[in-house]
């Protein structure tokens, strides 16, 4: 499963937002425990906000113009947290949500250095704390709903169905106004898919889009060196024992009892 | 040997340096009781910080010491190097302590840094490390046995056996479990494609970690020894010293070289020199701690002088600090939104816990068969000695 949002359908009222805190009982008077940076004056993702709109202004064709963009995780189809955590504390399940158990997390943090998209967020006050994210309502999912966000918005702005089939939608889109869209599918293909896709009229760099994700999934570069690892155990531990048993023969013992001691600090 | 009390001098150094634990060990309480971000600067944007790039990777890369001198001496059997084995052997040791200390400091839910041994994530290069580190450092503990029992003349002497008998499959697994692990604390920035600067990010950087992990550890034996030597008045080893540099004066080079074809494979060399920040450091990290050692280990004149090989080891020491710094800080400012340096309580807890790395060395230096058995050198020999004694 997966959603589509439309940049240009979005007016910026902010129900997915509410609906989203109010569904997974999120409390703003969290705020002073996030620590994220701002880096604009937009409202950041935080581990109370797992779902926030961000406005950014054009100009196009000689007139202002202001677009808002609903941010948070992408659940990609080949998580790089997921396969980044040692524990099994994250987990990309069959339905397409990638849900995050708190009871297997080691507090690493891994998963926020691995995440292209540096959508994770850390409770970096409380004594045991958690990575949080959108989890894509899971229950909600499993049961054939929407999840929260998606279930409140007024103007259509996000379509929640099969990928494939939201895949079709934005390229009909696209080819029904191509000069009015931007030709990318954001999501599509970046970091091999994730399960939010994004249109747009704007360039997605100017919408404070990562434009630097590769094609390629992540996990997939590190298994190319990974799998590696036992033939590496393997063989190294033979021609070790080998140079061991080679060099044992020849070499003369030694007493190593006479010859360390300890030192006499006087 | 002679059984004697267990011995720890005090000096005023070693007060401070007390005093130093004593105050990481509190900010450490802290730590553990308000959480993370109550004591240190890192965010959301720089999850990682001071204790594990420094701590943790500049920490493991530092105690490869013990793999290395594992492999040239109890392997290859170069004999010769037998003087400095059991000291590089104690500083690997203590090192991987003090990295685990770290790591178990940084980890937000501790209580469960069992969880990996039994959910296997071995998708994640972090359950490689998880895995290699904590076996390596039974491995270690088991091969210090052999040491241990020299000077605790215990009435237990099957374990004694047993180690001697197993001590080869030890040896071998404590090259083995290290390589690996090494070779993917760099395979860990393999996934931050797009956020780590080319420089740096690339296919072998694994390659790049275990190698210069190896070549650190003649160097920091150097080092070590020369230290030791002063602090506790003895002649430095200087011609293990300068044979060592041949070992490093080689796989420097090679490590130089692999760098510059990798670098224009990916198409990315002309990038070094366009005067960026990450450019300069990068330039600073190649020809002041590769090229310069290289040079300095092939002039004889440099080599065989106790300063000159000494110096050469700092720099190559100090290069591949650098390298992992800019692996984890100076690659990674760019792409990410926010900005991170260490708050105070970061360095303090750093600096506790090196000192306690030292005060463990001379206390078991101090007790224990560790160093060479030798003559005292006069006092007059090695004026400067007092300077640094520990």
């Amino acid at each position: 499963m997966g959603a589509l949002v439309d940049v240009t359908r979005c007016i910026g009222c902010g129900s997915c937002e509410v609906a989203c805190s109010l569904y997974n009982g999120l409390k703003p008077e969290q705020e002073q425990e996030s620590k994220t940076a701002p880096v604009s004056e937009n409202v950041e993702l935080a581990v109370n906000r797992w779902t926030v709109v961000q406005s950014h202004k054009f100009e196009k064709n000689g007139e202002q113009i202001r677009r808002f963009v609903k941010r948070q995780y992408f659940h990609c189809q080949e998580p790089a947290c997921a396969s980044a955590c040692f524990a099994k504390a994250m987990q990309k399940t069959p339905a397409g949500p990638v849900v995050y158990n708190e009871n297997l997390c080691v507090g690493c943090r891994y998963c926020m250095i691995a995440c292209p998209f540096e959508v994770l967020k850390f409770e970096w006050n409380k004594p045991f704390p958690r990575v949080l994210k959108c989890q894509m309502c899971p229950d909600r999912v499993t049961e054939g709903q929407m999840p929260a966000c998606a279930s409140v918005c007024p103007t259509g702005a996000i379509t929640f169905g099969e990928r494939e089939k939201l895949v079709e939608e934005a390229k009909k889109r696209l080819a029904d106004k191509p000069n009015f869209y931007v030709n990318h599918i954001y999501g599509l293909n970046e970091v091999g898919g994730t399960s939010w896709l994004y249109i747009s009229d704007v360039p997605f760099g100017e919408l404070g889009f990562r434009t630097d994700a590769p094609e390629k999934a992540l996990p997939e570069y590190t298994w190319e060196v990974l799998r590696w690892t036992p033939a590496i155990f393997v063989g190294w531990g033979a021609i070790l024992t080998g140079l061991y048993i080679y060099n044992k023969r020849r070499a003369a013992a030694h007493d190593e009892e006479e010859m360390y001691a300890p030192v006499d600090p006087d | 040997m002679q059984k004697k009390r267990w011995t720890f001098r005090i000096t005023g150094l070693r007060v401070l340096m007390i005093a130093l634990v004593i105050v990481a060990v509190l900010i450490c309480l802290y730590r553990f009781v308000y959480g993370l971000g109550s004591m240190t600067n890192l965010s959301d944007q720089w999850p990682w910080g001071l204790w594990i790039g420094f701590d943790l990777l500049c920490g493991i890369a530092l105690a490869g010491g013990g793999f290395s001198t594992a492999l040239i001496v109890h392997v290859l059997h170069k004999e010769k190097f037998l003087p400095i084995a059991r000291a590089a052997l104690l500083t690997s040791l203590i090192g991987y302590l003090i990295a685990l200390v770290s790591l178990f400091l940084d980890i937000g839910r501790w209580y469960n840094f069992w969880r990996p041994f039994v959910y296997w994530g071995f998708h994640s290069v972090l359950f490689e490390v998880f895995w290699c580190i904590s076996l390596y450092t039974v491995v270690q503990i088991l091969e210090f046995g052999d040491i241990f029992f020299e000077r605790v003349k215990v009435n237990f002497p099957p374990y004694k056996k047993i180690l001697q008998a197993i001590m080869p499959f030890l040896l071998i697994l404590g090259i083995v479990l290290p390589t690996l692990h090494q070779s993917s604390l760099g395979s860990l920035y393999i996934i931050a494609v797009n956020k780590l600067n080319p420089l740096w990010w690339s296919m072998i950087i694994p390659f790049f970690f275990v190698w210069s992990a190896f070549f650190l550890g003649p160097a920091m034996a150097t080092i070590e020894g020369t230290l030791a030597a002063r602090t506790y008045q003895r002649k430095p080893e200087l011609h293990v010293f300068s044979d060592l540099t041949k070992v490093t004066m080689w796989m420097l080079i090679i490590y130089l070289i692999v760098k510059i074809i990798d670098l224009n494979y990916r198409g990315v060399f002309s990038s070094a020199f366009n005067g960026s920040f990450e450019s300069n450091m990068f330039l600073l990290e190649i020809i002041g701690f590769v090229i310069l050692p290289i040079v300095m280990y092939a002039i004889p004149g440099i080599r065989t002088k106790q300063w000159g090989v000494f110096t050469a080891s700092v720099l190559v020491v100090a290069g591949v600090i650098l390298n992992r710094l800019n692996v984890v800080f100076t690659g990674m400012a760019k792409s990410l939104s926010g900005q991170y340096f260490p708050s105070l309580w970061e360095f303090l807890v750093t600096i506790g816990m090196w000192c306690a790395l030292i005060l463990i060395y001379c206390f078991i230096a101090e007790n224990f068969p560790i160093l060479n058995k030798e003559e005292h050198v006069p006092n007059r020999m090695i004026s400067s000695g007092a300077s640094v004694r520990a």
